[in-house]
């Protein structure tokens, strides 16, 4: 496996938000980190991400520890999508995208064939292609997250990291998004890891499930084996039934109202 | 007129310049150049432009036209010095602080940089002029270090980094004060430290200066586009594989040296350094690889028309260019200061 945090202690100034965390990113799989709100999961995405360097213990990035190679050697490894995006004013979607060449590239050097080809792929894939002379600020919000995504891909990694992808999206968008990382996953043999707040979502699309809560690991594993109404009510303390979904098979936990955890008895 | 088309009219307006950035930038230069050899011409004594074009070239034995080139020309270079390193300056600090109200003067760099180079100057009186940058650059790297600690508590907002460095700018010209008040320097010199001026400027001044512009904006230049990538937040930037940090500090300590050579040699002149990017950015859109250079075109033109227009109100009588930049920039901040504060 090529991405791992191997016991790392995880604090901002001198506030410790995750402790002795353990987990390895599986290869060629959608993975998600789940938790409420203040668990730690973008905490840890930047750590693996080398945004965040740990207090104690280390991150690996293909057998070496991410502290100890440079960042530009990373970029060239992994690509990171932050939460909070700044739009640079009036820029158009080549342009941007073109940012993902920056690892690459030198000062004085100009653009490759190689990175025209790469930035063209990326833009491609991504369906960002026809929208290339538009203006970044006036797409929409999944047309501009896919905008985004064209920028990691030109990064030209096979690791991808997302903070939060959908969050402020319409669900259409989500859909949008997500449904744009999945393919990735197959058919470019991507490896995703991202933050999800939503269980369902992460339920639909992940292979692989990290829930976390309270700066640790609570449990993984895939979504049938995490999300059973024990671990949501442990974890979001909500009580919850888990059903199948009803077209995909997934596990899909719908929340109860105070009036209806009377009627459901344990875990029925 | 529906809202589309006025949406192609503004993508129209806005990519003219972004398309041809290089035609619109060479009319800028043109301009520059037309009005430096104007500025040569005007003053107390009238020469015709011809003649001054051919005094500068070598190629007359007009002695009225070779006094005034004699006199002018370093003036004229100075402006154009100082104007390229003020905007640079500013247009790099806008940039990494990502704050429109960034810029040298703003952030107490001009008047720590006049303040220590007065101090070296009095201090030691026989001292070579060529001394008065490094200490321009100490003072404007105390003045830069202090707004840091004093508006940085867990980030800090533009409209508080440009309040704290007002409050040191005017620690630092209180400073000046006090200087002029112990050792009272003949009234030119007190307004050129004060207000910022290029009268009775000499070609050793334009030495002072030419090195650091010559080899700090090149490489700002080079480096635009690390500036577009810090501009993208800390996050991307450093997932791009820039170390911000350190880029950061390097690209500030270039701007802050920037701001200290225009200081020492031609005091604190004002807010050249904060609207020519914002004009830069205007015409040019974001992209530093534009908008630098651009910027600072316009702070030669600024300059220009800052010291023609001191010369050319009241003659003889000469109102310093950094009073000239300031009539006109100081509305410009307010309303800028406005507009962010929102």
């Amino acid at each position: 496996m090529r991405l791992q945090a191997q016991g790392v202690q995880l604090a901002y100034d001198q506030k410790v938000i995750a402790q002795d965390l353990t987990l390895t990113i599986p290869d060629g799989k959608v993975s998600v980190l789940i938790g409420p709100n203040g668990s730690g999961k973008s905490t840890a995405l930047r750590a693996l991400a080398r945004l965040l360097p740990p207090a104690k213990g280390s991150v690996i990035l293909d057998g070496k520890s991410i502290q100890d190679t440079p960042t530009k050697e990373v970029a060239r490894l992994l690509a990171i999508l932050p939460q909070v995006l700044v739009t640079p004013e009036s820029i158009s979607v080549e342009d941007l995208v073109w940012f993902g060449r920056h690892p690459h590239r030198t000062s004085l050097k100009v653009p490759s064939q190689a990175d025209k080809e790469t930035v063209e792929w990326a833009m491609e894939v991504t369906s960002t292609a026809e929208l290339r002379h538009q203006h970044v600020d006036q797409l929409s919000g999944g047309q501009r997250q896919r905008v985004w995504i064209a920028l990691c891909l030109a990064q030209g990694t096979d690791l991808i990291l997302l903070d939060e992808p959908t969050t402020y999206l319409d669900v259409a968008y989500q859909l949008e998004v997500l449904d744009l990382l999945h393919q990735l996953n197959q058919e470019q043999g991507k490896t995703v890891a991202m933050v999800l707040h939503d269980f369902n979502m992460a339920a639909e699309y992940a292979d692989h499930v990290f829930v976390m809560k309270s700066g640790s690991l609570v449990t993984q594993g895939t979504p049938e084996d995490v999300f059973t109404c024990d671990t949501i009510r442990d974890v979001f303390g909500v009580e919850s039934k888990v059903v199948p979904h009803p077209v995909s098979g997934k596990p899909m936990c719908i929340p109860l109202r105070a009036g209806l955890r009377a009627q459901l008895l344990g875990c029925a | 007129m529906t809202s589309t088309a006025i949406l192609a009219q503004h993508v129209r307006r806005t990519s003219l310049a972004k398309r041809h950035p290089a035609i619109l930038m060479g009319s800028l230069g043109v301009l520059a150049i037309v009005l430096s050899f104007y500025s040569l011409s005007v003053g107390a004594t009238d020469v015709s432009m011809g003649d001054v074009f051919n005094a500068v070239i070598g190629n007359t034995s007009d002695q009225a036209a070779q006094i005034v080139v004699q006199f002018q020309l370093p003036r004229v270079l100075l402006a154009w010095l100082v104007g390229i390193a003020l905007a640079v300056s500013g247009g790099v600090m806008q940039g990494v602080i990502r704050n429109p109200l960034a810029a040298p003067d703003v952030v107490g760099v001009t008047k720590g940089a006049g303040f220590a180079g007065m101090l070296l100057l009095l201090a030691i009186p026989g001292i070579p002029v060529f001394a008065v940058v490094p200490a321009a650059f100490v003072g404007g790297l105390v003045a830069a270090a202090l707004v840091y600690l004093l508006a940085y508590r867990r980030g800090a907002t533009p409209v508080r980094i440009a309040l704290v460095g007002i409050a040191v700018s005017a620690a630092f010209e209180a400073g000046i004060r006090f200087l002029l008040v112990r050792n009272p320097l003949d009234v030119s010199a007190a307004l050129i430290w004060l207000t910022g001026s290029l009268f009775g400027r000499s070609m050793s001044s334009v030495l002072q200066i030419l090195p650091w512009v010559l080899v700090l904006v090149p490489l700002i230049v080079i480096w635009a586009r690390k500036l577009d990538v810090l501009g993208l937040g800390d996050d991307l930037a450093a997932g791009l594989g820039e170390p911000v940090e350190k880029t950061r500090r390097v690209l500030l300590l270039f701007a802050v040296a920037l701001a200290s050579a225009a200081v020492a040699v031609s005091g604190t002149i004002g807010f050249v350094g904060l609207i020519a990017p914002h004009m830069a950015r205007r015409v040019f859109g974001g992209r530093h690889l534009a908008s630098i250079p651009s910027a600072a075109l316009f702070g030669v033109l600024l300059m220009l028309f800052a010291d023609m227009i001191g010369r050319g109100l009241a003659p003889p009588l000469e109102i310093p260019a950094g009073l000239v930049t300031a009539v006109v920039g100081g509305p410009y901040f307010l309303y800028l200061l406005v507009k962010t504060g929102k």
